[in-house]
């Protein structure tokens, strides 16, 4: 599998660390069913067969965390973009 | 009597080559196989079959040999279950037969043929089933004596592998016609081309034919073009290269045998090469392979593949026998026929399974005086080992008995796919060619030639220079002027005869896992009727040959017995590797010494200068401790470094810690949110501990957090989480907070870091400093920081204690590491400074209950520990909502707890479980565990931490540390965690 990291260009995947899903926004403030959310966030995952946004680290390179589209069914990588840019669901 | 042919092929005659088989002396040339110097020699007989231990020879010419597996090499480099027909002959080859007692000629394990019955397919199911216990102590060491394969050497393997990458617009995978043709095409464009092929000659099947290309023999023209490829700048001609795996996003994995056909390597050339190639485009230009016919005594010595019958005689002009018939059912059987008359060999007889053949084919056999027997099949090949007849059901039923002492057999072509597959894709069935041909392929590969089902030769061309010169385009490169080579005419019919039904003897389908028509038929029977549980029942294909010859007769045969066409039945999944592949091809270098980077901190040797023994740990190799003469073991050493640290003064190298700068306006507010504990409210030079947590609420890593200026902070982290908690923090800082003004960077291998800990320390660094920086208690009070130039280089002092004594942490650029740990050790040789390691450290940790790598095993959370008051109820922090989950904060989770042993000599041991006194040992008793344990020089006994289901109400009680694992129960007392100096008076001194 290869990835191509916005600033380093396409590389192996084993320069890659793998964190998993990138549909979710980390929850913040207070108010009621704050802990629902965080369980949520952190354990309740799709797992989707095909096009799947998932949470990449370059981290046997410029550290950046990606946001990967990849399709879990074929491996096939059909985008990559830095987290710092994307807005997050 | 040499079996050897008149004529040129592609072995060197002038030079001879001596090889032993099994003992015996024998010679070949250059451009042997293994295999056609054994044929050449009049060795038939070369290897005992795996489970009825029949005699096996050589069925092939190419790596899909099932039956000639031998051993190679002594000693070190005893390599087994190497295939003889991609051996290349060498001079002092030693090669073993395998799988016979006492001798190849005699084995008694052929006694297994007559307990056949008992042998069937599932037999490991059936047989053994009962009782139990007998399946490991006798069945399964009896069979795996009796049936399997040869002996790998027990010793280490003394030759090098290395991994190397490629990258290239156009993989081509074979260098037959096919590939030779578009390699032409597409490097004369000026595209980078990988051409591999597993054999140490270019060409294909056209170095085992007798075709012509452009006017000219095909073999020359191949050689012709190799050596064109070879001037050309894009294009690189790998042979003894075999791709043997497709993988995700065009890479491909392929293994170099660097140094196979050589004795032994030359200097410092490894003996194999695994490349990781990724290309932009692949071309399967990997062929058909020929299938067999299954008929009685098909595994006899004798029986040969009719390509590889035309191999043996065209290029290494070898006759596999002085009288070969064929047993054909397409046309290129009668070639093989023509190739040996052409050769002077006889042929006594062909049978052909149709009923019909072109006149083109008849008129030349009869031009010839052939015999011929249409409509015919051989019932039995009869013989020992080897065969000397054959009997032939003729088209009126009636049984010929023709003298031969060799058959080849041609049952048609499947093109050679299993690349396709590796990435799930299904291959497709041709009513064309009756085979499966590529379908569904992984990006970017097409077939061309043979693998795609093209099984002319024009057809080869065709399709190579067509794909060549497409894929040069794709690669932004003009095509170039290549016309299509141009081949003579061929017939390629045939009607596919899968295994001759009514044959007598015994016949077999896999003949590597003796697989026999009957274990095909019980297994339909007995439902296991679809391809993929067929082979698992049967081990049809399981061999390490992977069924390549034998697959698709096994699912014709079980097709026809369940009233299905072979396409019908499905085929099976072909997984990487194509063809086997060493471990130690896999492993490359990394074994031994270099299985991990080893990283030596600054102080190494200055540490090996005073005869320091070292410890591995994480990726680092650290000094465990500093032993003088005399101190016979550990523990005398251990003493006299904790208390030369607790008495006066020591000095331990700390580098390892994982450092993280932080810049940024934001940082403060950053680093609260990282942290469970407050970090923005610390003043500039001044330091704090602090704890992570993980997002689920369990602790992450704990460390200090330094503030060298408002917008500057520098953390510590433990040696072995140092790049987890940076990603981590990079995670927080770009996905979940990218608003943030703030920088991390690692500087963790830029800053030497030496830890000068006991009452002296303080008077060890005003001799060190010489004035640098004010060092009373009242201006560098417990946990103050500064940065100061010492020296003319930049430096940062840290007043933290992980001894739990008067220290300080100094840090220095990293290359002048090793000079300040030298001029600390002369500053404080009158104060009477020890140097101290691992061990020490870790004790001195233990008794001053501080957790590390032990306790934070990624299943505690902050109140476990004991930290649970450093949780902020006045910020948002990552983990703060999930710690305080109803199942983290149960009050029966087991917490730290200190615990000494009731008897005062006794020892302890990490790992231990808690037990009530008198609780039986049970998962329902158990109460928690013991993590660290030590020896504590100033207590003069054995301490420990662990974990105990409400531990804090239980001081002083006495339960049970059982160790089942070393057998050991100690009976002990718990305690409070910290055991020496808990009110922290010294280390504020």
């Amino acid at each position: 599998m290869r990835i191509e990291c916005p600033f380093c260009g396409e590389r192996d995947h084993s320069e890659f660390t793998y964190l998993g899903d990138a549909g979710f926004r980390r929850p913040d403030g207070g108010g009621e069913g704050l802990a629902g959310r965080f369980y949520e966030a952190v354990y309740l995952r799709d797992n989707p067969a095909g096009p799947h946004r998932e949470w990449w680290c370059h981290s046997g390179g410029c550290l950046s965390w990606l946001r990967v589209t990849r399709d879990t069914r074929t491996h096939e990588i059909l985008g990559v973009e830095l987290a710092s840019e994307v807005a997050v669901p | 009597m040499s079996h050897r042919l008149a004529g040129e092929g592609a072995i060197q005659r002038e030079r001879t080559l001596a090889f032993t088989f099994d003992g015996r002396p024998l010679t070949g040339h250059p451009g042997d196989t293994l295999a056609s110097a054994l044929l050449a020699a009049g060795v038939r007989l070369v290897g005992r079959s795996f489970k009825y231990h029949r005699p096996r020879g050589i069925l092939t010419a190419g790596s899909e040999e099932p039956n000639a597996l031998v051993q190679l090499r002594s000693g070190a480099r005893r390599e087994p279950n190497t295939r003889a027909t991609v051996v290349e002959l060498f001079d002092g080859l030693e090669a073993r037969s395998q799988n016979r007692w006492p001798s190849l000629a005699l084995d008694l394990g052929a006694v297994n043929s007559l307990l056949s019955p008992l042998l069937v397919a599932g037999f490991y199911y059936k047989t053994f089933m009962w009782p139990a216990a007998f399946w490991e102590k006798v069945y399964e060491p009896a069979i795996r004596r009796a049936a399997g394969l040869g002996r790998a050497s027990t010793e280490p393997d003394p030759d090098v592998y290395e991994k190397a990458h490629a990258f290239c617009d156009l993989l081509i995978v074979g260098a037959g016609p096919a590939g030779l043709a578009a390699a032409l095409a597409a490097g004369r464009a000026g595209a980078r081309v990988l051409l591999c092929d597993e054999d140490f000659l270019p060409g294909g099947r056209l170095n085992g034919e007798r075709r012509e290309i452009d006017g000219q023999d095909g073999a020359q023209w191949a050689r012709q073009v190799g050596a064109e490829l070879a001037g050309l700048p894009g294009v690189r001609v790998m042979t003894r290269t075999t791709v043997f795996g497709a993988y995700d996003g065009g890479t491909y994995g392929a293994l170099e045998r660097v140094a196979d056909h050589l004795p032994r390597p030359t200097p410092h050339q490894p003996r194999q090469r695994l490349w990781k190639i990724v290309a932009r485009r692949t071309l399967l230009a990997a062929g058909a392979l020929e299938r067999p016919i299954v008929f009685g005594g098909n595994d006899r010595p004798g029986v040969m593949l009719a390509s590889a019958v035309r191999t043996y005689v065209n290029r290494f002009r070898v006759a596999p026998g002085r009288r070969t018939a064929v047993f054909t059912t397409c046309d290129d059987g009668w070639t093989t026929a023509f190739d040996l008359l052409d050769a002077g060999v006889q042929v006594p007889v062909v049978v052909e399974a149709r009923q019909q053949v072109s006149s083109v084919i008849l008129n030349e056999a009869s031009r010839r005086g052939l015999r011929i027997m249409l409509g015919s099949q051989v019932l039995d090949a009869r013989g020992g080992r080897g065969i000397r007849s054959v009997d032939v059901r003729d088209e009126r039923g009636r049984t010929v008995r023709v003298a031969a002492d060799a058959l080849a057999v041609s049952g048609g072509w499947n093109p050679n796919a299993a690349l396709c597959t590796h990435l799930g894709g299904r291959p497709r069935w041709s009513e064309a060619i009756h085979a499966y041909v590529p379908a569904d392929m992984p990006p970017g590969m097409i077939a061309v030639g043979a693998s795609a089902g093209e099984l002319s030769l024009a057809g080869a061309l065709r399709t190579g220079t067509q794909a060549g010169r497409e894929a040069a385009e794709a690669a932004g490169f003009a095509a170039a002027a290549v016309q299509c080579p141009h081949a003579d005419d061929e017939a390629v019919g045939g009607t596919p005869l899968w295994f001759v039904a009514g044959c007598r003897g015994k016949a077999f389908v896999d003949p590597q896992h003796d697989v026999t028509p009957g274990d095909i038929a019980l297994a339909a029977r007995e439902g296991f009727d679809s391809a993929e549980l067929l082979k698992r029942y049967t081990t049809l294909g399981m061999g390490t040959d992977q069924g390549k010859t034998s697959a698709l007769n096994g699912h014709a045969l079980a097709a026809a017995l369940t009233g299905r066409a072979p396409a019908d039945l499905g085929t099976i999944t072909s997984r990487p590797p194509y063809t086997p592949v060493a471990i130690g091809a896999l492993a490359g270098v990394h074994r031994g010494p270099d299985f991990r980077p080893c990283r030596l901190t600054p102080s190494h040797r200055w540490a090996q200068s005073l005869g320091a023994t070292f410890l591995d740990t994480g990726e680092w190799r650290r000094a465990r401790a500093f032993p003088r003469a005399g101190e016979v073991d550990w523990q005398p050493t251990l003493v006299r470094e904790v208390l030369g640290v607790r008495n006066g003064v020591g000095l331990c190298d700390v580098s390892t810690l994982g450092k993280i700068d932080v810049q940024g306006a934001d940082a403060g507010a950053f680093l609260d949110r990282v942290y469970a504990n407050m970090i923005s409210s610390l003043p500039v030079g001044k330091a704090r501990y602090g704890i992570m947590l993980r997002e689920d609420g369990i602790v992450l890593d704990d460390g200090t957090a330094a503030r060298l200026a408002p917008g500057h902070f520098l953390l510590s982290t433990t040696t072995a989480h140092a790049a987890r908690v940076l990603q981590h923090l990079e995670h927080a800082r770009q996905v979940l907070w990218p608003q943030l003004d703030v920088q991390l960077a690692s500087v963790t291998e830029q800053w030497a870091q030496l830890a000068i800990a006991g009452p002296r320390a303080r008077a060890l660094l005003e001799r060190l400093l010489a004035g640098a920086i004010d060092l009373s208690n009242a201006a560098f009070p417990y946990l103050a920081c500064a940065e100061f130039a010492w020296q003319g280089s930049p430096a940062r002092l840290y007043r933290l204690s992980f001894s739990g004594e008067l220290a300080y942490e100094l840090a220095v650029p990293a290359r002048r590491g090793e000079a300040a740990v030298r001029a600390a050790m002369a500053a404080g040789e009158s104060l009477g400074v020890v140097p101290y390691g691992l061990e020490a450290l870790g004790t001195m940790r233990i008794e001053k209950g501080h957790v590390a790598g032990a306790e934070l095993n990624g299943t505690t959370t902050a109140h476990d520990l004991g930290l649970g008051r450093m949780m902020s109820d006045r910020k948002d922090y990552i983990g703060r909502v999930l710690a305080s989950r109803p199942g983290l904060t149960a009050p029966e989770r087991p917490v730290l707890i200190g615990i000494r042993p009731v008897a005062a000599q006794a020892r302890l041991a990490a790992g231990a479980h808690f037990l009530r006194l008198g609780a039986r040992a049970s998962l329902a008793n158990d109460e928690g565990f013991v993590s660290s344990v030590t020896f504590s020089p100033v207590l003069g006994h054995w301490i420990g931490l662990g974990f105990l289901s409400r531990g804090r109400e239980r001081l002083g009680e006495r339960i049970r540390a059982h160790n089942p694992l070393a057998g050991g129960d100690v009976e002990v007392e718990v305690t409070h965690p910290v055991f020496y100096d808990p009110d922290g008076e010294r280390l504020r001194g």
